[in-house]
């Protein structure tokens, strides 16, 4: 269990994935899941229209006390990032806080662009693998918060499944499975040049 | 009503109107209202909310399908959103003309062209002489219970007026956000059932939206004008009562750090929130700074706007609309018409910003303060600034 490491008052995660791919239900499960645990939370989209396959943003704010902003999270203190290939054509890492912590679905650490891993706190999960073996179809936004939670502990496991429960129906257990091999299956890794 | 709820905003508006045990709802989709009319149009069809739901083919239609309905004594609802409250334009006067008490929710929305659904309040600022009561919505929580509210404060017998609730698309209407919800016996409770005094009856004819020459027009719209501002009482009465019932209250005008402040930023709408940090930041500057919100946009609250204003020496009015070519800000106009006569008369400074969905964040909100105040100062030989833009 890796702890909460972020000390902002206001927990802020940035989701990088493709239309299609889940980024914004695995924003709005977090959110849930603080809130069910009595806490503040928000979960966005990046507004407007989504197309199927184009890069897509979603947003998730966390806190003790109510939230009293209204606007995209331009300096995240988490970077959760769906989709590996989002790695070469977006610069994922923008405005990320100089202790901020990267969550990837990549085959393994070696994917990670050399200067992701010289700066940053890594959490690597094989999300697509854990995704078509468990659930059938490489959709990976239940995955990838077993690895968020695992890596960032900003929410405990437990609170997804009610949240994951009502948005799944019949494929929750599916869905909670995924989840929970992810979190088993996560590693991190320390920024290699701090 | 103890534990707070995680839920999209616009999901939880259907709750509301589901609790609100609506009968009639005819709606057009658009975005960004569309998730609440989804789910509207869900709870209906499984059984969970029993109204009648009309999928009409236009805007134009929803509000005079809901003309029909109101004017029969259902409680009607519908929801709409920029190009789509456009496209009611003409019907909206009549809704409120006939005195039909009909609650629409509008997810507010920048109009074209150029072409974008995002979020702003040109839709709203277009409606502004409609003679509907307009209430303006910060957050998901203001939302479920002013929906309940311009329920109660519509079919008051001493209103009987269209309520709009207002809160901005995207911004607050596509968040996931924690609110709190009332038991459906507390809302029974709080909202009796609609008993429009005048209804349509076969057995009972009455003319509605009559033929009005010369003679008895301007009569008619006194007597719209004397309803409207009136009903200020009844939507106090109402929130006074909410506040006692669900410990929540509203009201037209709302501060925070406001009091002897000598400088009062003014927003509307979701932006406060966010307004609300900048101001804390700027305390710990140094400067002497307050907020205040506008909650209730028509009637309009001129003694309450008043009241919070005296001692201020600088007002910084931002507003999320364009009025092209005139004066600038909406917002900022009715302000300083306001305060025309106040002695003293505090400088009013205007901006126009977040236009399109464009975000302002809290550093954008103590950059507008700190600029207003320059402003203040040395004058400008601009009506207004436009927050922001590339030139």
């Amino acid at each position: 269990m890796g702890g909460v490491i972020i000390d902002s008052d206001i927990i802020a995660v940035r989701l990088h994935g493709r239309g299609g791919q889940g980024a914004v239900t695995s924003a709005e499960l977090v959110a849930q899941a603080a809130i069910a645990e009595g806490r503040y939370a928000q979960a966005f989209p990046s507004f407007g229209p989504e197309r199927r396959g184009a890069p897509v943003l979603s947003f998730i704010r966390i806190s003790d006390k109510p939230i009293r902003i209204r606007a995209e999270v331009t300096q995240p203190d988490i970077v959760v990032v769906l989709d590996p290939s989002l790695l070469t054509i977006v610069k994922v890492t923008a405005g990320l806080k100089p202790n901020g912590l990267v969550v990837v679905n990549a085959k393994s650490a070696e994917a990670v662009p050399a200067e992701i891993r010289g700066q940053y706190r890594i959490a690597v999960i094989d999300a697509s693998r854990i995704a078509k073996e468990t659930l059938g179809v490489p959709i990976v936004n239940t995955t990838m918060l077993g690895a968020l939670v695992k890596a960032s502990g900003i929410i405990n496991l437990e609170s997804v499944a009610e949240p994951l429960k009502y948005r799944f129906g019949k494929l929750a257990e599916k869905n909670l499975n995924a989840m929970k091999r992810a979190y088993e299956e996560t590693i991190s890794e320390e920024a290699a040049n701090v | 009503m103890t534990k707070r709820v995680g839920m999209e905003v616009s999901v939880a508006i259907g709750e509301m109107v589901k609790m609100a045990d609506v009968d009639v709802v005819a709606a057009y989709p658009i975005t960004p209202q569309t998730h609440i009319v989804e789910h509207i149009a869900e709870l209906v069809a499984d059984g969970e909310l029993n109204a009648e739901y009309v999928p009409v083919e236009s805007e134009h239609s929803a509000m005079s399908a809901c003309l029909g309905s109101a004017a029969v004594g259902a409680r009607t609802f519908t929801a709409t959103a920029g190009q789509g409250l456009e496209l009611m334009h003409e019907v909206l006067y009549v809704a409120s003309g006939m005195r039909l008490p009909i609650v629409m929710t509008v997810a507010n929305r920048s109009l074209a062209a150029p072409l974008s659904v995002w979020g702003d309040h040109s839709d709203v600022m277009a409606v502004r002489d409609t003679g509907w009561i307009q209430i303006f919505c910060e957050n998901g929580q203001d939302v479920v219970d002013n929906v309940i509210c311009a329920f109660r404060i519509a079919e008051d017998n001493k209103v009987l007026l269209p309520v709009m609730v207002h809160l901005d698309g995207f911004h607050l209407s596509h968040v996931i956000e924690p609110m709190l919800f009332p038991e459906p016996e507390e809302v029974k409770d709080f909202l009796p059932p609609n008993k429009y005094p005048l209804p349509l009856n076969p057995a009972k004819p009455v003319a509605m939206g009559d033929f009005a020459p010369p003679f008895i027009y301007t009569e008619a719209r006194w007597a719209h004008e004397t309803a409207l501002r009136q009903s200020k009482q009844t939507i106090l009465k109402v929130w006074d009562e909410f506040a006692g019932k669900f410990g929540r209250q509203y009201k037209p005008v709302e501060s925070y750090r406001a009091d002897d402040a000598k400088t009062l930023l003014f927003t509307i709408g979701s932006f406060s929130e966010t307004a609300m940090t900048a101001v804390d930041a700027l305390r710990e500057e140094g400067l002497d700074i307050g907020l205040v919100r506008l909650r209730l946009w028509r009637p309009f609250p001129f003694e309450e706007l008043r009241a919070v204003v005296k001692g201020a020496e600088t007002l910084i009015v931002l507003d999320r609309a364009l009025s092209v070519g005139g004066p600038g800000g909406p917002v900022c106009s009715e302000i300083r018409s306001a305060l025309y006569d106040a002695n003293p008369r505090p400088k009013i400074v205007s901006f126009v910003g977040g236009l399109g969905g464009r975000d302002i964040t809290v550093d954008g909100f103590s950059a507008i303060v700190k600029r207003g105040i320059e402003l203040a100062k040395t004058g400008s030989d601009r009506e207004f600034q436009m927050f922001g833009v590339r030139e």
